[in-house]
């Protein structure tokens, strides 16, 4: 099966004072087929809100995409003209994002938000496109969805707005769903609610998903596959089992050690990271995780390991770490600079 | 003794109720706020807080969960003086809080401080951290002899190095400012700690040096902490008593094996089961959950009976008209629910022996 996206050696850069642009995406590449979930996780400043943001080619100034390729079915998306990106971005890809706000217009009536991207994009008549409108809100379960229709966002408490983006964000039925920290600003119970109505949504139109959060709870109840980002990079890719269940990369185990479990006894003391993630605009030298790595070497600080097979791992498993995998320091960095 | 007093010793957590071993006492305590009017609104009161209970052992820590809107954070402003009381009592190593002034006031302000969650909107951004510390320390009723040793020596305590004492917050990292605001809270040798979300904003990673921070803290210091958070795995980590807030009442408040083992309120139920864990399942078997229709509902708009009938998958008749009083229950903790079973609590003997 071809992948219904196809990001290749993704590069983001930033300008610095120093010159050398600093690459927040540093080369990233990933697939996602139709219907499939993938997750990215990662701290502040992992990259992976960028990484997405690139697929959509939203990326902000200063910010540029530097290198790498996105192709969308098979089509160069880097390449698009405006026009073609306006029209992609509405029918085939659509992203939720964490604040409804951001992405609802304030001073326009709820319906017409909707109605106006099945107009555009599904070339439906006013009569067609409010019936399926409304058809929509009440699918996202909003009460009295006909009545709504007329309200305007800020008439919406913050678990309905997300609500009414994902109704915006799956009106024409896209391939591709990018949904980015979507629960994050939501209670724990009506989290609960939206991730279970962006996957019937998803599931009942074979759409594919990359669901972006910190909350490595929220990626793995709802992802197949997960990527681990840190600094710019993945560190680690596998099934939500395998990334779960067996972690190889010193990071995500160190990432799951700090995260607190109701389902497990209560930890005497909490398993830390020591220090803190790479700040913006600086990258150390050879592998970015080293000097947080309880398991580095000294190689690690010079060498940059490749994501490649984890040794011990499950199949298609892949790690970036010369430790866990000797193999990654010995293939011969395709370098994304 | 007020009539306040005296229901609550019937409807309240009798057996909870040991007043004399408590640093911090808090009865009944009620918030309300006013809403002005506006365009086609009326002005209203919106009760914030409605009548919570609860007492706080030196060197305990009492956590405090609960959605949005639940009232959790308010409890703690309230505390602060930050938002007035509209009836109740909150006693502080018995002194009844509301009822200081001048001196006693100061006092009692430095043996409660509090940590919020963004510390970037509560350090003074143009002071360097040394100056945030030494600042506070001159706060102390004992000044001590070498202010700039004693700030070195707290800054050692939250884990950061002297050369943090020329840096601005702008400069430091977000577990690195919580850190100065907790060290900041340590100048004036306070009792309690009350830690509104404090590692809610924090990368996983560094949130969980921060906690072990707070442990340490409390383990080599005494400290009691009010810790409010909306994040179970958190409270489990952090308190040895949970109450568990919906709509400003508490619904549930016991130790924690009470609240996180054997949950005897349905909302607690729900939101156990709603938090996502990283943990590896059988997609083919996984558990039905507990899922809640419907939204937490507005407290300027509360629903009848109950508060949380409208969302309550165990709700009867009973449930939409009588609001449930908070009781003991035989699992040992309080719930406020007609379907948790209760215990027939003696009635006190000294009930209005003081009237």
């Amino acid at each position: 099966m071809s992948a219904l996206l196809d990001v290749s050696n993704l590069v983001v850069d930033f300008p610095t004072s120093s010159g050398d642009p600093f690459h927040a995406v540093d080369g990233v590449s990933f697939q996602v087929s139709a219907g499939e979930r993938v997750g990215i996780v990662g701290e502040s400043g992992s990259g992976k809100s960028l990484t997405s943001q690139a697929v959509m080619r939203l990326v902000s100034d200063p910010g540029v995409i530097a290198g790498g390729s996105v192709r969308f079915g098979g089509e160069d998306v880097l390449a698009y003209s405006d026009r073609a990106l306006q029209q992609w971005r509405g029918s085939q890809v659509a992203m939720v994002f964490q604040d409804p706000m951001s992405s609802l217009n304030p001073l326009m009536r709820v319906g017409r938000q909707i109605t106006e991207s099945l107009e555009t994009h599904l070339g439906m008549g006013r009569v067609a496109a409010r019936a399926r409108a409304v058809d929509l809100l009440r699918r996202v379960g909003i009460p009295d969805a006909e009545a709504r229709m007329n309200d305007f966002p800020g008439a919406f408490s913050g678990g309905m707005r997300q609500r009414v983006c994902i109704a915006i964000a799956t009106a024409c039925s896209p391939k591709l769903l990018i949904a980015d920290e979507p629960t994050t600003a939501l209670d724990v119970t009506v989290q609960a609610q939206v991730l279970d109505l962006l996957d019937d949504m998803v599931s009942e139109q074979d759409t594919g998903v990359i669901l972006i959060s910190h909350d490595l709870g929220v990626i793995s109840s709802f992802c197949d596959r997960i990527l681990v980002m840190y600094a710019g990079r993945i560190v680690e890719e596998g099934t939500a089992e395998q990334i779960v269940g067996d972690p190889q990369h010193p990071y995500t185990h160190a990432l799951l050690g700090s995260i607190l479990k109701l389902s497990e006894p209560i930890p005497p003391r909490l398993r830390t990271i020591s220090g803190a993630p790479p700040t913006a605009g600086r990258r150390p030298s050879g592998c970015a995780f080293a000097p947080r790595c309880p398991a580095a070497v000294d190689a690690c600080l010079t060498n940059d390991p490749a994501l490649v097979q984890a040794p011990l791992g499950g199949v298609g498993q892949r790690v970036a770490c010369g430790v866990v995998a000797p193999e990654a320091f010995a293939v011969e960095q395709e370098s994304a600079a | 003794m007020s009539r306040l007093d005296g229901s609550d010793l019937v409807n309240g957590p009798s057996s909870r109720s040991r007043a004399g071993e408590a640093l911090l006492d808090v009865r009944d305590l009620k918030v309300t706020f006013r809403r002005s009017g506006g365009i086609g609104r009326r002005a209203s009161r919106v009760p914030a807080v409605q009548g919570v209970s609860f007492q706080l052992r030196a060197g305990e820590t009492l956590g405090i969960a609960g959605e949005s809107g639940s009232g959790k954070s308010t409890i703690a402003r309230t505390l602060m003086g930050i938002n007035q009381a509209s009836a109740g009592s909150m006693r502080l190593n018995g002194e009844n809080v509301g009822a200081l002034r001048g001196r006693r006031l100061a006092e009692y302000r430095r043996t409660m401080q509090m940590i919020f969650q963004d510390p970037y909107d509560s350090l003074d951004p143009r002071m360097k951290v040394g100056e945030t510390l030494l600042e506070a320390i001159s706060l102390r009723t004992t000044k001590p002899t070498d202010p700039k040793r004693a700030v070195e020596g707290i800054l050692d305590q939250v884990g950061l190095s002297r050369s943090f004492i020329e840096r601005r917050p702008r400069e430091l990292s977000g577990g690195q400012r919580q850190r100065v605001s907790i060290a900041r809270a340590l100048c004036v040798d306070p009792r309690l700690i009350l830690c509104d979300e404090a590692v809610s904003a924090l990368d996983v990673s560094v949130r969980a040096q921060v906690l072990n921070l707070l442990k340490d803290l409390q383990e080599e210091l005494g400290l009691a902490y009010l810790f409010i958070s909306h994040d179970l795995s958190t409270l489990r980590f952090m308190a040895d008593h949970v109450g568990i807030m919906y709509l400003g009442r508490l619904v549930e408040i016991g130790t924690r094996d009470e609240i996180f083992e054997n949950p005897q309120h349905p909302y607690t139920r729900a939101l156990l089961s709603a938090v996502p864990e990283p943990i590896v399942r059988d997609r083919s078997t996984r558990l039905p959950r507990v899922r809640l229709t419907g939204e937490p509902p507005s407290a300027a708009n509360p629903p009848s009976g109950c508060s949380f009938h409208p969302r309550c998958p165990m709700a009867q008749e009973v449930c939409r008209t009588v609001a449930p009083p908070l009781r003991a229950t035989t699992s040992g903790q309080d719930a406020a629910c007609h379907f948790a079973d209760p215990v027939l609590v003696p009635e006190p003997a000294r009930i209005g022996a003081d009237a």
